[in-house]
C-alpha cells in the first residue's frame, strides 16, 4: 500500500495536478479578449506587468491593502491559515526529503519548530473560519456544498500529518492516510475550486492590468487592485 | 402572448418606436408584457458561449464565498445588511444560475434577476476592489444586464435611453438644429454681462472640442451659458459639434452594445472631422466611462483611447486655475461647511481621485472643506448610479439606497455638496427631497463663475 502511495499514485497526482495547472492557465490567458474584456492588454504591456505585479504583490501582504485592513480579524484567520497550508506542504523537512528522493530536487526548508507553529496557527485560523461560515448570515447565504467539500479535501491531509507527527495511534496508518489525502488534493487543484491556488494570480493579474492600464493606470494613479 | 408590442426583444430604433414606448405612462403596459414574454434559450445560452470568456467563468469558479465583500456594498449596508444584498451572492444568484442552467431559465426568473441586476447594483464597482481575488461583480453586472437586454428584460426608462440613442445619438429626443439653438439662445443671454461671448460651431483644429449631457440642453441651458463662460474668460479655443455632442450613454447603463457603438462613434467622427486638440466632456461621470473609458472598445479602438485625448471637465478646470487661465477671487471663496461626492466613474475607475480635490484648495476657504469618509476610490456610490436615479419601477429601492450617503453627508456636517457628476448630483437632490437633511448641492461651474476675477478686457465697458 505505501509502496502504491508513494510510487505511482504520487507520480500520477502529481503529473495530474502540473499538468492542469499549466494547461487552465494557458487557457485562462488565452480566454482573455482585449475587446470583450475591454482591457487593451497587448498595447500597454509594461503598464499591464506593472499593475498586475502591483495587485498580486500588495495583496499577498497582510494589511497591505485597504480591503485587508478594513476586515482585520478576517485578515489575520485569511493569513494564519494560508500561511501555514502553504509554507508546510512545501518547506516541511519531511516533505523536502521525500521530493528529493522521488523528484530529484527539493526546496528551503523550515524548522521542526516554526512548522509546529505554523501547524496551531493555521488550525485556530481554520477554526475560526469555519465558525465565520456558519455563523455569519453574509456568508452562510452563499456557503454549498462544494465550499465544506473542499475545506474538508485541503483539511484532510492536514489532520493526518498532524496526528502521525504526534503520533496519536498508528503511525503508518496515519502515514499512509496522509499521503493519500495528500494526493487527492493535488487531483483535486486543478478541477475544483482549489484551482484558486493558481488562478487566484491569474485573477489579480487580470484586474491589475485592468486597473493599469485602462482605469486610472494611464493617468498616472497606482491603485492596488 | 411571447413578445409584447412593447415590451419585446427588439431595440427601439425608430423615432415613431420611442413615441409610442413613452405614450405608455411608466411603462404600465410595458411591465404588464413582461410578465409573459418569453426567453430565447438557445440564444441566451449561444451569447454566453461566445462572450462569456476565462475573465468572467473564473471569478464565477474561483468566487471563495467568503463574503469579504459584503461590507463593500453600499446597497448591502443600507439595506439593513440583508445576506441577498452580498454581492457575490447577487451575482452567483442570477449570472451565475444562468450559466449553471445553460440559459434555461424562466420569466419569473429573468424578471427577478431584472430587478438584481438594475435596482441591486449601480456597478460602482466597489466590491471589486475589496475581494482578495479581485472579483469585480460589477463589471458582471453589467454583462448581466446586456444579457436580460438582449431578452428584453430591461427597465422601461433603459430601453427608451437606449433607443434614444439609436435614433438621436443624444439620450433625449433634441436634434442638433434644437441643440445648437439652445446652445446660442442660452448664450446670448449672457452676451451683456461678458462681451464677446460666444459658441464657436464646428470650428476645426480648436484646442478644445466640448462635448455635454442632453440634458443640459433640455433641462439646465444655463450649464451650457456656464461652460462657454468660463472658457472665453480662460481665453480657450473651443468649439461644440453640431453632430456627436453628446457624452452620456444610457445605452450602457441599458446593456444595449449596439447602441453603445453607434453613440460613441457619433463623437469620435466628430472628432476626426474637427481635428480638435482634445475633447472635454462636462460634469458627468458615466458620460465620461462610456465615451473615454470604455467607448474606445466598443469602436473597436485597438488603443483603448478615444481618437483624440479626451479629458473630464474637472481636469480641465483644474488645469485652468493652476495655469491662472482662471483666477479666483479669494474673498468670495466658499465659507460654508461644504463636501465632496467622488463619483465612481471617474474616481474609482479613471484614477482621477486628486483631481477635485485641487480645485477645492483655489475655491473654498481653508478650514471649510470636510472629506466623506470613506473618500476619493474608497467612497460609496451617491445612491443613484448605473441608471438606478432614471427607473421609476425601482423608486422604492432607490430611496432606500439613498441613506449610505445621507449619513455620510450628516457625519460631515456640511451643508454644500459638490457634486461634479450629473447623475450624484441628481440623487443628492433627490436624497434632499427624500431626508430633508438641510443641504444644497452644485456642479462646479456656478460655483467658480460666482468668484472669478474678470479680466478687464473681458469686462462690459460700463456705459455713461
Ligand atoms: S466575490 Fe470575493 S470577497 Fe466576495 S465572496 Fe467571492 S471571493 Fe469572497
Ligand atoms: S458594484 Fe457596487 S452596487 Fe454593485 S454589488 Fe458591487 S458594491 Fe454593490
Ligand atoms: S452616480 Fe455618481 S456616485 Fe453613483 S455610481 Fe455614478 S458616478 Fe458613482
Amino acid at each position: 500500500m505505501h509502496a502504491l502511495l508513494t510510487g505511482p499514485i504520487f507520480y500520477l497526482s502529481s503529473g495530474v495536478c502540473i499538468i492542469g495547472m499549466v494547461v487552465r492557465l494557458y487557457l485562462y490567458f488565452k480566454g482573455l479578449s482585449w475587446q470583450l474584456d475591454r482591457v487593451a492588454y497587448k498595447q500597454y504591456p509594461v503598464m499591464g506587468f506593472k499593475g498586475a505585479v502591483r495587485s498580486i504583490y500588495k495583496w499577498l501582504i497582510p494589511y497591505g491593502t485597504y480591503g485587508w485592513r478594513s476586515q482585520p480579524v478576517m485578515a489575520a484567520a485569511f493569513f494564519g491559515f494560508h500561511l501555514g497550508v502553504v509554507l508546510i506542504p512545501l518547506f516541511l523537512i519531511g516533505h523536502n526529503v521525500f521530493m528529493a528522493e522521488k523528484l530529484g530536487f527539493s526546496l528551503f526548508t523550515i524548522s521542526a519548530c516554526t512548522a509546529d507553529i505554523l501547524a496551531w496557527v493555521a488550525v485556530a485560523s481554520l477554526f475560526f473560519l469555519i465558525l465565520r461560515r456558519l455563523v455569519l448570515a453574509e456568508v452562510r447565504i452563499m456557503t454549498d456544498r462544494k465550499d465544506w467539500g473542499v475545506l474538508l479535501i485541503s483539511m484532510a491531509p492536514f489532520m493526518t500529518g498532524m496526528l502521525a507527527r504526534y503520533g496519536v495511534g498508528d503511525y503508518s496508518f496515519w502515514i499512509n492516510a496522509h499521503i493519500l489525502t495528500g494526493e487527492i488534493v493535488l487531483l483535486a487543484i486543478p478541477f475544483t475550486k482549489l484551482s484558486h491556488v493558481f488562478l487566484f494570480f491569474a485573477s489579480r493579474a487580470q484586474l491589475g492590468m485592468d486597473f493599469g492600464i485602462k482605469r486610472g493606470g494611464l493617468k498616472g494613479t497606482k491603485m492596488a487592485w | 402572448m411571447p413578445e409584447g408590442t412593447l415590451c419585446n426583444k427588439k431595440p427601439v430604433d425608430t423615432a415613431q418606436g420611442i413615441t409610442t414606448l413613452l405614450a405608455d405612462q411608466s411603462g404600465k403596459t410595458y411591465y404588464q408584457e413582461m410578465k409573459s414574454l418569453e426567453i430565447d434559450s438557445d440564444l441566451l445560452w449561444k451569447t454566453i458561449q461566445n462572450t462569456c470568456k476565462s475573465r468572467i467563468r473564473t471569478w464565477l469558479e474561483i468566487c471563495a464565498h467568503c463574503g469579504m465583500c459584503a461590507d463593500s456594498c453600499f446597497l448591502y449596508l443600507a439595506n439593513d445588511r440583508d445576506p441577498k444584498q452580498v454581492p457575490a451572492y447577487k451575482i452567483q444568484s442570477t449570472l451565475g444560475e444562468i450559466i449553471k442552467k445553460k440559459g434555461k431559465v424562466d420569466n419569473a426568473f429573468m424578471l427577478h434577476a431584472m430587478e438584481v441586476a438594475w435596482a441591486q447594483c449601480t456597478c460602482c464597482n466597489r466590491c471589486g476592489t475589496y475581494c482578495p481575488h479581485g472579483i469585480d461583480t460589477g463589471i458582471m453586472f453589467g454583462y448581466l444586464r446586456g444579457l436580460l437586454y438582449q431578452q428584453g428584460f430591461v427597465p422601461w426608462e433603459m430601453k427608451i435611453g437606449a433607443g434614444m440613442h439609436r435614433v438621436y445619438q443624444a439620450q433625449m429626443d433634441i436634434s442638433s438644429e434644437d441643440y445648437i439653438d439652445t446652445f446660442e439662445w442660452m448664450v446670448e443671454e449672457y452676451e451683456d454681462e461678458y462681451p464677446g461671448l460666444t459658441v464657436p460651431v464646428d470650428v476645426e483644429d480648436a484646442d478644445i472640442m466640448y462635448t455635454v449631457n442632453a440634458r443640459e440642453a433640455k433641462h439646465y441651458p444655463e450649464d451650457l451659458a456656464e461652460a462657454a463662460i468660463l472658457f472665453h474668460i480662460a481665453g480657450e479655443k473651443w468649439t461644440v459639434p453640431t453632430k456627436g455632442w453628446e457624452l452620456t450613454s444610457l445605452a450602457m447603463f441599458a446593456g444595449d452594445w449596439a447602441a453603445c457603438k453607434i453613440q460613441v462613434q457619433s463623437v469620435y467622427d466628430a472628432m476626426e472631422r474637427l481635428k480638435p486638440k482634445r475633447m472635454i466632456g462636462t460634469e458627468c461621470g458615466h458620460a465620461h466611462r462610456a465615451t473615454v473609458v470604455e467607448g474606445p472598445y466598443w469602436a473597436g479602438l485597438k488603443s483603448g483611447r478615444p481618437p483624440v485625448e479626451s479629458i473630464h471637465y474637472i481636469e480641465w478646470l483644474a488645469e485652468a486655475l493652476r495655469s491662472g487661465k482662471l483666477k479666483i477671487d479669494p474673498a468670495k471663496r466658499i465659507k460654508e461647511k461644504c463636501t465632496l461626492q467622488d463619483s465612481c466613474n471617474y474616481v474609482r475607475n479613471h484614477g482621477l481621485r486628486d483631481t477635485a480635490r485641487e480645485i477645492l484648495s483655489y475655491i473654498v476657504e481653508p478650514g471649510y472643506f470636510i472629506d466623506m469618509d470613506p473618500n476619493r476610490q474608497h467612497n460609496f456610490c451617491c445612491g443613484g448610479g448605473g441608471g438606478f436615479n432614471g427607473i421609476g419601477y425601482f423608486r422604492k429601492q432607490r430611496n432606500v439606497g439613498l441613506k449610505v450617503k445621507r449619513d455620510q453627508i450628516l457625519a460631515t456636517g456640511a451643508t454644500l455638496v459638490i457634486a461634479p457628476c450629473h447623475n450624484c448630483w441628481d440623487a443628492i437632490r433627490d436624497l434632499e427631497e427624500e431626508y430633508e437633511i438641510g443641504i444644497r448641492w452644485s456642479f462646479l461651474k456656478p460655483l467658480i463663475i460666482e468668484m472669478l476675477e474678470i479680466p478687464e478686457h473681458l469686462k462690459p465697458v460700463e456705459e455713461e
